[in-house]
């Protein structure tokens, strides 16, 4: 089924089939009701309900952009993947550093 | 040498060169994907700050975001179904699948402005504590982007209207707009799981 | 009805602003009054306002880069003579309420549009040439990232005249910026100035990565790709990662200062170090996209200018890139003092330690190039010389800044002044400026003069150094920035000394324009026409075309087969512009005048929003809109040039090329 979009146009888009788009739509949900379930079930303790999202999250994110953003390896998306990866690459150290810088002032300057 | 046969070989291919409008948008969305980064990272830092106000759980109903979630999810594989609809020159048949992922994405905004009006009518509005500053801007921001992609729908089912096939400039449109339809559809993924269900744990 | 606009916010009670009004008013009217009396409005209306040409676009640039370096310098020297004066009791000649403002523009001005217009001036008319594309990959978005630049700019000239500016430093810092206590006009004005003219760059590097990535001429791989290019390449990946940040900050800004939001206000749980965090995530990867470039330009010119290729194009490159990833890292730098714990400070200021590598092994690249090279003492080149100098200086106060122990002892004090005017006047506005005498006669067709030229770099070059240096003395002595008057009598006599350098670097503008007037008079002689396009028999492709390029600029796509792709063919006897061959037609994009109604909607929404005046401000926003709409709804964008107009043009060059070799 995968490999049921991987149509690729002279662009560098490649666009998906009716296939691809419910299978993306069905992985989607499931990891959606996952995800909500988790929460409001309190099944876990507080770390292990957030580690378990956001692992969640980032499956969903990746299942988003293969079936419904058709991202791949091929040759013509080489340059997408890269900007895409290296956006990545930049906000995580937005992200973390921003918590990292933060976090540790607050504890040094005794404000939280 | 190898490389004089390729640089012919694409010299000859330059005269019908392909449109970068389609990678062009996508570095566009890179950076739009920053944008929401940034935000992010303040809202991380930002989350405990209730300043005496409420706190997410006190705020946020799961209910209404599951339906919000449920709405953007549809209307992206709707989008999708538009797409091959416009990749086969359907046109008739691309329009409406715009036309149902245009209601179903005003659905969503609907909703949306529900939930804001409601925390504001309650004294929870934006200005009430730097957490719901950054619990309004952040998912605002989303909102935004939304609106702006329903009234660049609008515009679309208009021009494409009358049209038998699509010209290549079209078809790039549709495209970009997917690929934005789309996007911020898996900025909502980290919207729903970053904010409002780590809020309430 | 009109917000918070009154008759009130017009400053006729401050001599100085009434008299810079008179004075702009009637300059204004002149140039108007000329251009209606040679009749040149149609002309420069179709030829140049709704211009889609990259060369077009990035002459305009360059003025508009002109013109806010006037601006800019004009506070400059105002601060000094103020601090030249305001000892001992004297109070000077401008009270702290408008000094405030005067430095809070002047960085504005000179970052946002001296600089980034310098610099995105240079990159539109060089890079489609150097890579041999025929436009840039989305030529409207070029037009209208031009005219968000200088409508921005507009924006922040009318502050003078109409209310205030900020008083916040050119970042704003809050909570000061915030409205409790910054509760004029000020800052609501840098913040729609710099946001809109942020919407310009962010388009021009998406438009620039496109170009580069896209648009090379076929055969030019990455490691065959001039290093300029490189470095633009590299300038667009960081004005893409970083100015979303910046976007970001201010609006969280404006939101606390519109809306009433806690961001960053005392109250409410909001954080002003937040701020600093995130505005130096943009602010650090901006100097970055100030410097590349021109260390591109450097590395053009001294290969062109010492006779032989580059020395080491491949860690010419890796420095490039190097930096830019490390210019992602090191932004905490900034304020080393906010109270992070060593950890922290130390991890970025190693970082900022190892960004000094690359660019070490960058000026040893270029000393390398030089050695044993027949260098031509060219004006472009004492640019170039004074550069390496220059900048090396302040890399290495920046070395010391980068140790947090250190950093303590300066922080906010002048030595930090004089360290960023190191960097900024020595490697970026001397690089752009070599840039400027070097690409001249490619964008005109012909040289700048060079007896003025370097007059002009001797009076920037020492007028720098009596400028800056007192500086970093006064930075030891404790002097902190941003000072309105001073009692400590140490002080005075370098005061002195750096109000000396401001006038002889006024004297260096001075001679740039003279450069200017003189080499516009001259143009006609025939030592400083360039007929061939090739001026300086240099190597890469932009000089394989005429000077000026015809608006298609290569009539046949070159083929590349080696690094410095020109260099190679006049070494291998190959004729470039395959004269003579049968032209096919070429298709190119027609003007548009939708850039600039976008920019002028855009003004009105600015203007507007920063008043208070909501429905003028819904106005220019639909007007924004609806001329997007109309433009994404014209299908009349493109055209052919018929290969026999190619011919004609391509003919005549011919012809003036063998005048001009005849008479040799």
């Amino acid at each position: 089924m995968a490999d049921a979009h991987a149509h690729t146009d002279h662009s560098g888009a490649s666009h998906g089939s009716v296939g691809s788009y419910l299978t993306g739509f069905v992985i989607s949900v499931l990891l959606t009701v996952a995800a909500f379930g988790i929460v409001m079930a309190h099944s876990f303790s507080p770390s292990g309900t957030i580690a378990a999202i956001a692992i969640l999250a980032a499956v969903q994110v990746v299942v988003h952009l293969v079936f419904f953003l058709h991202m791949n390896t091929s040759s013509e998306q080489r340059w997408n993947v890269m900007a895409f990866a290296f956006t990545v690459l930049t906000v995580f150290v937005l992200v973390v550093g921003t918590l990292f810088i933060m976090h540790d002032t607050s504890i040094n300057m005794m404000s939280r | 040498m190898a490389h004089d046969m390729t640089a012919d070989a694409a010299h000859a291919h330059d005269e019908h060169h392909e449109s970068p409008v389609v990678f062009g948008f996508w570095l566009y969305l890179m950076t739009d994907c920053i944008i929401f980064g940034t935000l992010f990272a303040v809202f991380s830092v930002l989350r405990t700050q209730f300043a005496g106000g409420p706190t997410g759980k006190d705020v946020f109903e799961l209910g209404g975001v599951g339906i919000e979630t449920a709405i953007l999810l549809l209307s992206s594989i709707t989008y999708g179904f538009g797409m091959i609809c416009a990749h086969q020159n359907k046109v008739g048949a691309l329009r409406g699948w715009l036309g149902i992922t245009f209601l179903l994405g005003l659905g969503f905004l609907f909703m949306e402005i529900r939930e804001f009006s409601h925390m504001v009518a309650e004294g929870n509005g934006p200005d009430r504590s730097a957490f719901l500053s950054a619990f309004f801007t952040l998912v605002g921001t989303h909102g935004l982007h939304v609106t702006c992609g329903l009234l660049w729908m609008a515009v679309l089912i208009v021009q494409t209207g009358g049209q038998t096939v699509l010209s290549e400039r079209m078809t790039n449109k549709l495209t970009c707009l997917s690929l934005f339809w789309h996007f911020l559809d898996i900025v909502w993924i980290c919207v729903f799981t970053f904010v409002y269900l780590m809020s309430v744990i | 009805m009109l917000g918070k606009l009154s008759w009130s916010d017009i400053p006729i009670d401050v001599p100085i602003l009434v008299g810079t009004f008179a004075g702009a008013a009637i300059a204004g009217l002149a140039v108007l009054g000329l251009i209606t009396y040679y009749g040149k409005w149609g002309y420069l209306w179709k030829e140049w306002f709704t211009s889609v040409d990259h060369k077009r676009l990035g002459v305009m640039y360059i003025v508009l880069a002109l013109v806010a370096l006037f601006r800019g310098f004009a506070d400059a020297i105002m601060m000094r003579s103020q601090l030249a004066l305001a000892y001992a009791g004297n109070p000077g000649y401008l009270p702290p309420h408008h000094y405030d403002q005067i430095f809070s523009a002047h960085g504005t001005i000179m970052i946002f549009f001296m600089a980034m217009a310098f610099m995105t001036g240079l990159m539109n008319v060089i890079v489609p040439l150097q890579i041999g594309a025929r436009d840039v990959a989305f030529p409207f978005l070029n037009s209208l990232s031009f005219w968000m630049t200088t409508i921005s700019f507009v924006l922040i000239n009318v502050s003078l005249f109409i209310g205030e500016f900020s008083q916040c430093g050119w970042l704003a810092y809050p909570p000061l910026s915030e409205q409790q206590f910054s509760p004029g006009v000020g800052v609501d004005y840098y913040i729609w100035a710099v946001q809109l003219s942020g919407v310009g760059t962010l388009l021009t590097g998406v438009n620039f990565f496109t170009t580069i990535v896209k648009m090379r001429a076929p055969g030019m791989t990455f490691m065959k790709m001039p290093v300029f290019t490189w470095t633009i390449f590299c300038t667009s990946v960081l004005i893409m990662l970083s100015f979303p940040i910046l976007t970001v900050a201010l609006g969280l800004l404006g939101l606390d200062r519109y809306l009433g939001m806690h961001f960053f206000t005392n109250d409410g749980g909001g954080n002003q170090m937040l701020y600093l965090s995130v505005i130096w995530g943009w602010g650090h990867p901006e100097v970055y996209i100030l410097v590349l470039p021109a260390f591109g330009a450097f590395s053009e010119i001294t290969q062109t200018f010492s006779r032989k290729p580059l020395f080491g194009y491949n860690t010419m490159v890796y420095a490039t890139c190097s930096i830019m990833v490390l210019s992602m890292v090191v932004w905490l730098h900034h304020f080393f003092t906010m109270g992070a714990g060593a950890n922290v400070n130390t991890f970025f200021g190693i970082m900022t330690m190892i960004i000094a590598i690359p660019t070490g092994v960058k000026i040893f690249n270029w000393l390398f190039t030089m050695y044993k090279g027949r260098v031509e003492f060219h004006a472009t080149m004492y640019w170039v010389i004074g550069f390496m100098i220059t900048f090396t200086i302040g890399g290495m106060t920046g070395v010391m800044l980068a140790i947090p122990a250190a950093d303590f002892v300066l922080h906010n004090s002048l030595f930090v002044i004089a360290h960023f005017h190191n960097v900024i006047i020595g490697g970026v506005y001397f690089g752009y400026v070599a840039a400027m005498n070097f690409w001249f006669p490619k964008a005109f067709g012909f040289k700048l003069n060079e007896a003025w030229g370097k007059r002009a770099f001797w009076l920037w070059f020492v007028g720098f150094y009596f400028a800056f240096m007192p500086l970093y003395v006064l930075g030891f002595e404790g002097m902190t920035r941003r000072m309105n008057h001073y009692d400590n009598p140490e002080w005075y006599p370098w005061l002195l000394v750096a109000e000396a350098g401001a006038v002889m670097i006024a004297l260096g503008i001075v001679c740039q324009l003279t450069q200017l007037y003189v080499s516009i008079r001259d143009r006609n002689l025939a030592e400083n026409r360039d007929l061939t396009g090739d001026p300086w028999n240099a190597r890469t492709l932009e000089w394989s075309t005429s000077s000026p390029p015809p608006f298609y600029n290569f009539a046949v796509v070159p083929a590349v087969h080696d690094l410095d792709a020109f260099a190679h063919d006049k070494e291998a006897g190959i004729d470039t512009r395959a004269a003579g061959s049968n032209y096919q037609p070429i298709h190119m994009p027609k003007n548009t005048a939708a850039g600039f109604f976008v920019g002028m909607f855009s003004l009105i929404l600015g203007f507007a929003a920063v008043w208070w005046i909501w429905w003028l401000a819904a106005v220019g926003l639909i007007g924004v809109i609806a001329t997007v709409i109309a433009r994404s709804s014209n299908n009349d964008v493109d055209y052919y040039v018929p290969a026999s107009e190619v011919a004609r043009i391509e003919n005549e060059h011919t012809r003036n090329l063998l005048a001009a070799q005849a008479a040799e």
